[in-house]
């Protein structure tokens, strides 16, 4: 069992401990554990402090913090997918850049209109944007963790001396960021793989199971794809409503406090009610974003790794069979066998070692499919019946003291 | 008409002791003459406690002394007083449906029927249920009737639905698309309510054109309801020169219960249309969210087709019914969001906007009062320089014309004085009235459509309680 995306307590931009609340595994494994303890938003990056508590000969203690960003993360992850020994596993997708631009421009432009609104709409504002800022600051630190939790629980990658280093050494790591050569590089790199793939998909693998994985896994990557995107339309929409419901709360309580008739009474009641229901409207869209769109995207992502997996197995394969064919070609012509006997085999060894893991890994990403949306559903499905009673309570009492009235 | 009544109510007022009786027929159901009197005593509490100008009680006279430049309307320009509901027996019982949208004719010349039945039990009317078919046209040749005769004596007149050149293009021109039914959905339920506030109206139930629109098979086409008639290029010169003399006219107002209404009316607008904007934009959103959970329950369906594994792929097709489900719900929450909230407000917003315009209509009878009696002070001058011209043969016609038109004068400075009392008396009672109604109406509403939510949420419960097992169910 592998871990995702979990909500985190905690508050403030400064966090506590953060607890691990998902992987099964790694609770009974107290060789090697690994959590982000504490975490600092500044202005332009984010600080992770990675602990780790390790019964491990490698490490000088059995407990320790570093300190690191985000581009050494993606180092990590880049230092395995370009490992040939790793060629066999699927690499733990890279956590996705912290992205705050869209809250801070939100806080400006909320900062621009603060003339004209009324101070209580405009503390309202802020205090939900902060919760809203809060909120990616708590994701990006989940995602960041869980990375490190699915390679400590990896048989093979645990024991990765890139990760070791990573780990333990407490200096900066002087990992740059890639420069417009190496983006570049990469752009290329990409394309010729995209090229690549498809030829490698083209052919036919002979054996059934990972020829109906290749089928399988391009379908499903597509499709959860397309339903991450869905989501968040859907939960966008969802916090637009909420908002709206607040500046209603707030006209309507305008009115209530202007109105001299005794439907100010009506107005006052209604407004503390949309005031309490928005904010349970907002907690809903915020448990769907986590509980299904962070599922989707997490699979998406991890979907593609197991893609690049089915890649590089079909890269070998092609690989072998050209090996195989070079070799009849140096016989007939008996010019650098050995060469090409030795390429072979080498071709061949690659080949079977990358299949007998890929089989595994293949196997194993299902099962923890399976178990993380079954966790995701269920508590979206219980998240979502424990807000639609709190709702329906605040309604109904309210339905039930305006009539009283009248 | 209860002498009683009248003597109760001469004693508990003695600021505003104008008494009047309005004399008023009723073309359709023949009815004679009916004496109401003036403040029932529920509308005390509206009277000011404030100074009032002074008065000359008048004595009752039957009247319908034709006024300066005006046609028929000045019928009904004498105080038509509270018509008690108890008068002719009848509760306030009455019920319109506009229902039957149909179109009629083709091209630009089309425009849609609408059936308008009436069920009441009321004796005014000669049938207890009544049907005929009426066009959007017919509507607001109504209102203008109503407002050419109500609105500058002080009455408010509920305005009409709003024209919308481009619903109706969409209509003619033959677009069945679900816009085009919205829209002639949401011109029948504005004609519904247009209908039923104004019968609410005790004085403009019993005006004969609204009881001929009400059950007469034949009207006369109201062509001058159309915006580039004569009448309508009329209306709008009309309208901006009013906005023009508003500016200029400075009123004093010894009425402290006007100005204070005044305001809370300013307040009322600002803080509505604040609101119609906000539940405006929420209907939007909800029809957003009902478009895009659709979407995903669409994609979540196409997940589970592909998802291997069986028992997730089922919970995952449940999942995309449950969404599915939602959908409809929140399309079901926009549409009660529109029709009973934003509808109501805006309904009122077009509300207030009449009462500001009755407010302005007293400030343009307290001006022509002014004027007149501004007219008179400079006639009294002449006369008195008159006395002092050095032509004796012309002095005695001279004289004689000046005592004529001051005389004439003092007649209207009165007149206009009493119009002015009038007007005020009238809003008074209007203005009492409308908040009684409005209070009513927004209590009612309020309820109906925080229900609304808890049906929602009712059913939102019932959604996800069945999908839980399912979930849980993925081995």
């Amino acid at each position: 069992m592998e871990g995702e995306p979990s909500p985190r307590s905690g508050a403030g931009f400064h966090q506590g401990s953060f607890p691990l609340a998902v992987n099964v595994d790694l609770q009974t494994d107290a060789t090697l554990q690994v959590d982000i303890s504490d975490a600092l938003s500044e202005r332009d990056k984010v600080k992770f402090t990675v602990h780790t508590k390790s019964t491990l000969p490698n490490f000088k203690q059995n407990e320790f913090s570093v300190v690191r960003q985000h581009e050494e993360f993606i180092w990590l992850h880049d230092s395995f997918v370009e490992n040939e020994e790793y060629a066999g596993y699927i690499i733990p997708p890279a956590p996705p850049r912290p992205d705050f631009d869209a809250s801070r421009e939100k806080l400006q432009k909320l900062g621009e209109g603060e003339g004209s609104m009324t101070k209580e709409e405009f503390t309202k504002m802020k205090q939900e944007l902060e919760a809203e800022y809060l909120a990616i600051f708590k994701k990006t630190v989940a995602m960041h963790e869980v990375f490190l939790c699915r390679v400590a629980a990896h048989p093979v990658l645990r024991k990765d001396m890139n990760f070791h280093v990573f780990l333990e050494y407490n200096q900066d790591l002087s990992v740059r960021g890639k420069n417009k050569r190496e983006k570049m590089e990469d752009f290329f790199k990409n394309v010729v793989k995209s090229a690549d793939g498809v030829l490698v998909a083209g052919v036919k693998d002979v054996d059934d199971f990972f020829e109906h994985e290749k089928t399988f896994l391009l379908e499903y990557h597509n499709r959860v794809k397309d339903a991450s995107s869905k989501s968040d339309r859907m939960i966008r929409s969802h916090k637009n409503a909420a908002d709206d419901i607040n500046r209603i709360a707030s006209t309507l309580y305008t009115l209530g406090t202007q109105d001299s008739t005794d439907v100010c009474k009506f107005f006052l009641k209604v407004s503390e009610l949309f005031e309490k229901t928005r904010k349970i409207e907002a907690r809903v869209a915020a448990d769907e974003d986590l509980k299904l769109a962070d599922l989707l995207k997490y699979y998406l992502r991890e979907s593609q790794a197991a893609k690049d997996l089915l890649y590089r197995r079909g890269r070998a394969l092609v690989d072998y069979e050209n090996a195989n064919k070079a070799l009849d070609k140096a016989r007939a012509k008996n010019k650098d066998v050995l060469q090409a006997e030795t390429s072979q085999q080498v071709c061949c060894q690659k080949f079977e070692k990358i299949s007998e893991s890929a089989k595994q890994e293949l196997i194993d990403f299902k099962t923890r499919r399976v178990a993380a949306f079954r966790k995701n559903l269920v508590e979206l499905a219980e998240l979502e019946l424990k807000h639609a009673k709190g709702n329906l309570q605040l309604l109904q009492s309210c339905v039930g003291v305006l009539k009283g009235d009248t | 008409m209860d002498l009683s009544k009248k003597t109760f109510h001469w004693m508990m007022t003695q600021r505003i002791c104008l008494q009047e009786t309005a004399c008023y027929t009723n073309a359709v159901t023949q009815e004679a003459t009916e004496e109401v009197s003036l403040d029932s005593p529920e509308r005390e509490p509206i009277l000011s406690d404030g100074p009032s100008p002074a008065i000359t009680p008048v004595t009752p006279t039957a009247m319908l002394t034709p006024r300066m430049g005006l046609g028929t309307a000045e019928m009904f320009e004498r105080s038509l007083d509270e018509i008690e509901e108890d008068d002719s027996g009848d509760t306030f019982d009455m019920h319109i449906a506009v229902s039957d949208p149909e179109k009629v004719g083709d091209g630009m010349n089309a425009y849609m029927g609408y059936k308008v039945t009436t069920k009441t039990s009321m004796t005014i009317f000669s049938k207890n249920e009544t049907t005929v078919r009426r066009r959007f046209s017919d509507f607001l040749g109504l209102h203008s009737k109503l407002a050419s005769r109500y609105l500058h004596i002080g009455y408010i007149v509920p305005p009409a639905p709003e024209k919308s050149i481009v619903g109706m293009t969409k209509v003619k021109v033959g677009k069945e698309d679900l816009s085009s039914a919205e829209f002639v959905e949401k011109r029948r339920s504005a004609l519904e309510r247009y209908l039923m506030r104004t019968v609410k109206h005790p004085i403009l139930l019993k005006d004969p054109d609204v009881m001929m629109f009400l059950e007469s098979s034949e009207l006369p086409r109201a062509v001058s309801t159309q915006a580039l008639s004569g009448a309508g290029i009329l209306r709008m010169v009309n309208k901006a020169a009013d906005a023009v003399n508003k500016m200029t006219i400075k009123m004093n107002e010894s009425d402290a219960w006007f100005e204070e209404k005044h305001q809370q009316f300013e307040n009322l607008d600002l803080q509505l249309r604040k609101l119609h904007a906000s539940v405006e934009c929420l209907v939007c959103h909800r029809k957003e969210l009902s478009v895009n959970t659709a979407s995903f329950a669409k994609s979540a369906a196409m997940l589970g087709n592909s998802e291997d594994h069986t028992a997730l792929s089922r919970a995952l097709s449940q999942l995309a019914e449950v969404e599915e489900k939602i959908d409809q719900l929140h399309q079901d929450q926009a549409y009660a969001d529109f029709y009973l909230f934003s509808e109501l407000l805006g309904d009122y917003v077009r509300l207030i906007t009449a009462v500001k315009g009755v407010f302005d209509h007293r400030m343009k009878t307290w001006s022509k009062w002014q004027d007149t009696q501004l007219l008179l002070q400079k006639k009294r001058e002449a006369e008195s320089k008159l006395q002092f011209a050095n032509k004796p043969d012309k002095l005695q016609q001279a004289q004689d014309e000046i005592k004529e038109e001051i005389e004439e004068l003092e007649g209207k400075v009165q007149q206009g004085e009493k119009d002015f009392e009038l007007i005020s008396k009238t809003i008074r009672k209007e203005v009492s009235r409308f908040e009684k109604e409005r209070v009513k109406d927004f209590k009612v509403v309020i309820i109906k459509y925080l229900e609304s939510l808890v049906q929602t949420q009712q059913q939102l419960i019932k959604y996800w309680e069945a999908f839980l097992p399912e979930a849980k169910a993925i081995a």
